[in-house]
């Protein structure tokens, strides 16, 4: 890294949208300072960072801030440019598909995961959970494929994309939930190109040293719906 | 007779997503078929180029559909030569995602739900939500733009595309309802780019004139 390059994360655990952040530096190579923010008491720094929707993760590079998890990621893209692979691919077309994939991510699928989780009725849960199978569904046919037919292993291709990145960092809150719920959703038998995917993401150096360990969400998952329960008069 | 380089844009007239794809072609001085569409009875064509969402603007480039307006607006940017919609350096670029985001996430929803509202008092509550978000803006233009006449600098840039693809909802919402959205008192530096907006040579005739958002609104409000 070049020197004179100083680079700070304002993130919580196990927050996904941190988790992505810190798996695009990894997968660059980029070392930085890790700042853990308390979002009850929410520090100067972060105030100042992200003084318009004062939210975590905040990327600090050299001094300047950066926000919103997807442009963070875009941003380490276009910054580092000779830092390991690139996360978008050079053709433009191409690359409007995977800005597409990602804003699906965004759109569709983390806030289905949010609601049939959190919801705060049944019905709201079921709702949630119904448009996140349409969501995983959909997910499941974006996998592009070689010239033989074969399916490519990431959503960016051979390597790993912004796609990749964008849901990536979701596995350990999907694999918490299916364990708190039964309800499998990266399902090897209904998604098998997504459970497969998933598997050999979690593998990567760059994910594995940073995905939350599953049963530590598990246990942040129950402490927030018990909170939430709380906070309802139930 | 479809060639390899054709440009067809579907969209609907009033659409704020639609007009900053349009806007953009126009910056880039690429000429393309526009067509407009029902949302009440889509087409074919719709429907097999954006099967997702099946929503406009669709840009099909060479029979190749791209969708979603923010990454339409993109792709343009990087096919075409011309003025450049998102600047080169990477931070100056994250900042107006930032902002372009800001405009479809915090400022065109409650924006919407206040000219469907069906009581006052959600209207009041929507307009002040939107009028929050005016107020920002308000702060990134005196940011972004340096003292120069757009978000972009000299020349339209990527959040000038993301709000003033809005200005004919933000009339509307004073000519139905008597509410200035966008308020001459309380965002004056955007009161001001608005026009200037609206007189560059890429947005003239593509921002529709307020009649034709004022009947859509009332067509969207009565069902």
């Amino acid at each position: 890294m070049a020197g004179g390059e100083e680079l700070m994360l304002l993130g919580k655990w196990p927050s996904p949208f941190v988790t992505r952040v810190q798996i695009a530096l990894g997968l660059k190579g980029l070392s930085y300072e890790y700042v853990k923010q308390d979002l009850k008491n929410k520090s100067e720094l972060l105030l100042t960072s992200n003084p318009v929707h004062k939210k975590i993760p905040v990327l600090i590079h050299n001094g300047k801030p950066i926000c919103d998890s997807s442009i963070i990621v875009q941003y380490i893209d276009e910054a580092f440019p000779d830092s390991g692979a690139a996360f978008l691919p050079l053709d433009p077309y191409d690359r409007a598909v995977a800005r597409f994939w990602t804003a699906y991510i965004d759109d569709k699928f983390v806030p289905a995961s949010a609601q049939a989780f959190m919801g705060k009725t049944e019905e709201e849960k079921a709702e949630g959970t119904k448009n996140l199978v349409t969501a995983v569904e959909t997910l499941e046919g974006a996998f592009g494929s070689d010239a033989e037919g074969k399916k490519k292993p990431f959503f960016g291709g051979d390597t790993v994309g912004i796609a990749d990145i964008a849901l990536g960092a979701m596995i350990s809150r999907v694999r918490a939930s299916e364990v708190l719920t039964g309800f499998k959703i990266f399902d090897a038998e209904k998604a098998p190109l997504l459970a497969a995917w998933a598997e050999r993401f979690a593998e990567l150096d760059a994910a594995k040293k940073v995905l939350p360990d599953v049963d530590g969400v598990v246990e942040f998952a129950k402490m927030r719906l018990a909170e939430a329960a709380a906070a309802s008069g139930n | 007779m479809a060639g390899k380089d054709d440009v067809k844009v579907l969209g609907v007239v009033v659409s704020p997503f639609a007009i900053r794809v349009r806007i953009a072609l126009n910056m880039k001085g690429v000429s393309y078929e526009y067509m407009e569409e029902d949302l009440t009875n889509k087409s074919e064509l719709l429907l097999s180029s954006n099967p997702i969402h099946k929503k406009v603007p669709v840009l099909i480039h060479g029979g190749k559909p791209i969708c979603e307006s923010l990454v339409i607006v993109q792709y343009v940017d990087e096919v075409f030569p011309g003025a450049a919609v998102l600047p080169s350096d990477p931070y100056d670029r994250a900042v107006a995602r930032f902002w372009a985001a800001y405009v479809d996430d915090k400022m065109f929803p409650p924006m919407v739900a206040f000219l469907l509202a069906v009581t006052e008092e959600e209207r009041a509550a929507k307009a002040e939500e939107t009028l929050a978000a005016m107020a920002q803006l308000e702060k990134a233009f005196g940011e972004c733009s340096g003292g120069k006449p757009f978000f972009g600098g000299d020349s339209i840039g990527y959040v000038d595309l993301a709000l003033g693809s809005n200005l004919q909802w933000l009339e509307t919402s004073y000519q139905m309802f008597g509410v200035a959205l966008l308020d001459a008192v309380k965002t004056p530096l955007l009161t001001a780019w608005a026009k200037r907006f609206v007189e560059a040579d890429a947005a003239k005739g593509v921002v529709p004139d307020t009649a034709l958002a004022v009947e859509f609104c009332k067509k969207l409000r009565a069902r």
